[in-house]
């Protein structure tokens, strides 16, 4: 058993709440254990920390005082939870940003002391290691043959590379890795790191639909049947804006986006309903239905 | 009784104006033993070092103070005047009132204060001078030239013709260096082979050069005039002395298919190769790691016969031998040339471009390797991924360079020339080229090379773009250049077919290893500093070891060869003299007193302390002045105080502190 304190953060208690559902079945199948910390609170997300700065770096700290008591991992499966905690451990090294936070913090009995210790692991860590790899292979029951997923990473997985220090910055690996290990067909693409317009899409929707739908089109010209994404800002985006984008370009792509941990649900034998993937805005049969339909990649 | 004058120079208003200068030379003049005392426009012009033999002779002076600047910069020149005026060269002492004085106060009041200090130190420190007499160090009359590129080729024909031996060493299987890979150069577009061939062919006929190739300097001993150097000669598995050079092994070997390195990937070479067909000396080297006959012997030395061998079978001459192993000579030298060359930046640290990613993204040596004639397609150039002939060509200047983000922030100084120049030789190959190129800045300082760019531009029709590029992918049959216009302010986007990365210079990757053997300095990328960046600007801070080309920093070929010839001038200067002076300032034991501790031995950085066994069998150190730089470290270390510097006694330095810490009681 392994033990990770849990921090969900807002989207996978609403928008994502299939990411919350998939992660917790698939953790159990894999002897994850959630626990999710007490009284957390929103990280402030991009509202925050472009408004302000003390609020922007207070919010996560928080959360990593919370941790800190647990003496766990912290798990935030949202990308953009995952990478504001990083990044205010980062800052925060920084004392004058340190004593800014505490006078936040002031009436709480939390304090930043701790912060620093708490390992703030991405999903994609905890599940791309030797010991996880060889549970999920031994875990898939049916295998992902004959689907073709192209993974999209997104910014906030990889960015700002000086603190988040990913493998690479372009052409990241560990859900390559994962997903090939489902048994689907892993295609490369340029673009898994590029910008889906993250929360302009309230802003400047018409940024999002132009990135979205540059997005859309690399995945179907190399043949990707769905996209895998761990990020529930970018899966919105790729989700929810096929609709406007195929009035806006006239083009109707219909690309069903998956979060990764719902692949691993479908080769873990989880029917589409426990996953709850009726929650997409595009119908994922489309992509369930390529499942196992070339014969020789049934067997596994 | 000492009788010391006292030269304070104004240097210009560098120094008087922060320290009133005839102030210090009047206060200095009441110091003891001080007999004569003045003050001066500039010390060091003609006029006033003739003020100092002068005084020299009128005032009967034995020692001479000199206040102005630091002795680096004009002890030589002080102690040459003074010895004109029939002094000891080393009666001089130079009171720094420039560098840590001057130069580093606002207020006159303080300049002049410290300044007094300074100079009253130095005459107490001068009372005690003693005449010192240099060793006279023979010379070995040849040269090392380390480097068979163009700057070495160059350094050691001049060397050469003068009727001085030269010995060049370079650690690949042929001479000629990265010249030896280019197409054309810039800007006069001569073929590079064609200009750089005849010299390889000189080296190897000379009479009075040695060629090592496929060697490396392993270790150096000694110093200037008499260095000690052993070369590594690495096993070629091919017997130099019998190999005509035919070429029946290259093309019988079965293993056709490594990458060249030569090629830089774009073409393949037997495990038995010479990297280019115009190599110098024309004699093949087996790739031990990929010859199955060496694997076989290396797995089992006992066995009879190796496996394949399918190129000793054929040689008419019966020069391979398998079991050929390394050898290291010692041989030595009066002077050593470094011209080591250069590297090129790896693009793989730009994620963004793709290079290694996809196979339509090159570098600008592998473009130089497409385009030359003697190349791996024969001049024509065809892209990687379909052999197809480009028409869209994308170019990104700055790769590896003036980029903080990737520890380069300096200028390569040779891309933005090498990048017109493929733009225009493109276009010469066919008509129906576009190329483009994103560039920060042009940097065409040179003779000819604004022109050049311009041609390339006005001409060749060129689309200059200033701005970086943020992305490479590929779209279909072509590759997608996503950038920036900052002219324009606008994001630009070219379709291309190929896009070519002009990498920029950095150091070898082993110059910090080759620094430490010859013991010369390098800076914080690797490059090796010059002894001083605009007057010495061929030598290192080692006596006796010259530089030239890109070791110190990125060149160009003209460039690279006028220093080659300066280096190979300051090799022949020094070696043409019969002997020369040592160190005077050396360290010296008091034998009778050296306990035999060697706690010297361990400390000296050059090697200098000698164990010698005097009679009764006791051992004691000695200094061997010929290795001695005077650096003081055995005098700190020495437990039983028995080592004293010459021109540094303890008596001397204790006289200076006197006269600072007890001033006051005496004023």
């Amino acid at each position: 058993m392994r033990a990770y304190s849990y921090y969900p953060g807002c989207s996978l208690h609403g928008t994502a709440k299939e990411y919350d559902q998939s992660l917790k079945l698939v953790a159990g199948t894999l002897g994850i254990e959630l626990k999710e910390i007490p009284d957390w609170n929103c990280c402030g997300a991009t509202a925050a920390h472009s408004t302000d700065e003390a609020l922007g770096l207070a919010l996560p700290a928080r959360n990593l005082a919370l941790a800190a008591a647990e003496d766990r991992p912290l798990l935030a499966p949202c990308a953009m939870c995952f990478n504001r905690l990083r990044v205010t451990q980062h800052e925060l090294q920084d004392s004058a940003k340190r004593h800014m936070v505490e006078a936040l913090l002031g009436e709480s009995d939390l304090t930043v002391s701790g912060i620093q210790e708490v390992v703030v692991p991405s999903l994609l860590d905890v599940l791309d290691n030797d010991e996880m790899r060889a549970r999920v292979t031994e875990a898939v029951v049916r295998p992902l043959a004959g689907l073709k997923v192209v993974c999209y990473y997104g910014c906030l997985l990889v960015r700002p590379a000086e603190i988040l220090k990913p493998d690479s910055l372009e052409n990241p690996q560990a859900m390559d890795r994962l997903t090939e290990n489902l048994g689907a067909e892993v295609l490369d693409w340029p673009f898994k790191t590029e910008c889906c317009g993250g929360s302009l899409a309230i802003a400047r929707t018409d940024i999002v639909l132009t990135l979205v739908h540059r997005l859309l089109s690399m995945a179907r010209n190399v043949g990707a049947d769905c996209i895998v994404t761990a990020c529930p800002m970018c899966h919105s985006n790729l989700d929810t804006r096929q609709t406007q984008i195929a009035a806006e370009f006239g083009e109707s792509f219909e690309l069903p986006i998956f979060y990764v941990t719902e692949l691993m649900g479908l080769a873990f034998g989880l029917s589409p309903k426990e996953l709850l993937l009726n929650m997409h805005v595009m119908d994922t049969k489309r992509a369930t239905e390529c499942i196992g339909k070339e014969p020789a990649a049934v067997t596994g | 009784m000492a009788r010391i004058g006292v030269f304070v120079c104004h240097c210009g208003s560098n120094i008087a104006n922060t320290v009133d200068v005839e102030q210090v030379a009047d206060i200095a003049g009441q110091a003891p033993d001080v007999v004569f005392s003045t003050d001066y426009m500039f010390m060091c012009s003609e006029p006033g070092q003739n003020l100092i033999q002068e005084a020299i002779r009128e005032h009967n002076l034995d020692r001479v103070v000199v206040a102005a600047c630091s002795p680096t910069m004009h002890f030589r020149t002080f102690s040459g005047a003074i010895q004109r005026a029939g002094l000891n060269p080393y009666m001089l002492e130079m009171a720094n009132i420039r560098e840590q004085c001057s130069w580093v106060h606002a207020d006159k009041a303080v300049g002049t204060d410290k300044s007094v200090d300074i100079v009253t130190m130095a005459v107490g420190k001068t009372r005690w001078f003693e005449p010192l007499f240099p060793q006279e160090i023979g010379v070995t009359r040849r040269a090392l030239v380390i480097g068979g590129g163009i700057a070495g080729i160059q350094a050691a024909l001049d060397i050469a013709d003068s009727g001085v031996e030269v010995v060049l060493v370079e650690r690949s299987p042929s001479i000629g260096g990265k010249m030896a890979q280019l197409d054309k150069t810039f800007p006069t577009l001569d073929c590079s082979g064609c200009i750089l061939t005849p010299r390889m062919t000189e080296v190897v006929q000379h009479s009075n050069i040695t060629l090592h190739t496929w060697s490396e300097v392993q270790e150096v001993r000694g110093f200037v005039g008499n260095f000690e150097v052993d070369i590594l000669h690495k096993p070629r598995y091919v017997d130099a002395t019998l190999c005509t050079g035919c070429g029946e092994c290259l093309a019988r070997c079965p293993w056709q298919k490594i990458p060249s390195e030569f090629d830089e990937g774009m073409g393949t070479r037997p495990a038995i190769y010479r990297p280019f067909p115009q190599a110098v000396p024309n004699v093949p080297v087996i790739d031990a790691e990929q010859c199955v006959a060496i694997k076989s012997l290396v797995e089992d030395p006992e066995r009879e016969k190796p496996k394949c061998g399918v190129c000793l079978k054929f040689c008419p001459r019966d020069a391979i031998d398998f079991r050929q192993q390394p050898t290291v000579t010692t041989e030595e030298f009066g002077a050593i040339v470094l011209a080591n060359g250069y590297s090129l930046f790896d693009p793989t640290a730009y994620g963004e471009y793709g290079y290694g990613r996809y196979p339509d993204v090159i570098t600008s040596i592998q473009m130089e390797r497409l385009m030359n004639a003697a190349g791996p397609t024969d001049g024509e150039v065809r892209r990687p991924s379909d052999g197809k002939h480009p028409r869209s060509i994308v170019f990104l200047a700055c790769v590896g360079s003036r980029d903080e983000r990737m520890g380069r922030p300096y200028c390569s100084k040779i891309c933005c020339m090498y990048t017109a120049k493929h733009a225009i030789m493109l276009k010469e190959h066919d008509p129906d080229v576009q190329s483009y190129v994103f560039y920060i800045d042009v940097r065409a300082g040179g003779k000819g090379y604004e022109e050049f760019v311009r041609r390339a531009q006005e001409e060749y029709g060129t689309c200059y773009l200033r701005g970086r590029v943020s992305k490479v992918y590929p779209e279909g049959n072509h590759l997608v250049v996503m950038g920036e216009d900052t002219l324009m302010g606008m994001p630009v986007r070219v379709e291309a077919d190929l896009v070519v990365l002009a990498t920029g210079v950095q150091p070898q990757p082993d110059a910090g290893d080759v620094a430490r053997i010859l013991g010369i300095s390098y800076d914080s990328y690797g490059f090796i500093n010059e002894s001083h960046p605009k007057l010495n600007p061929v030598e290192s801070n080692t006596a006796g070891i010259f530089l030239a080309g890109s070791t110190i920093g990125p060149k160009d070929i003209p460039e690279s060869v006028s220093q080659a010839s300066a280096a190979a001038a300051k090799v022949l200067g020094l070696l043409s003299q019969p002997s020369l002076l040592g160190e005077a300032m050396t360290a010296l034991v008091d034998r009778s007193r050296c306990a035999g501790c060697f706690a010297c031995e361990d400390i000296c950085p050059y090697q200098a302390i000698e164990r010698v066994t005097l009679g009764y069998g006791r051992q004691a150190a000695e200094v061997n002045e010929g290795l001695c730089k005077g650096c003081g470290l055995c005098v700190s270390a020495c437990l039983g105080k028995v080592i004293t510097l010459r021109g540094f006694s303890d008596q001397a330095l204790l006289e200076e502190l006197n006269v600072l810490l007890l001033e006051p009681e005496s004023a």
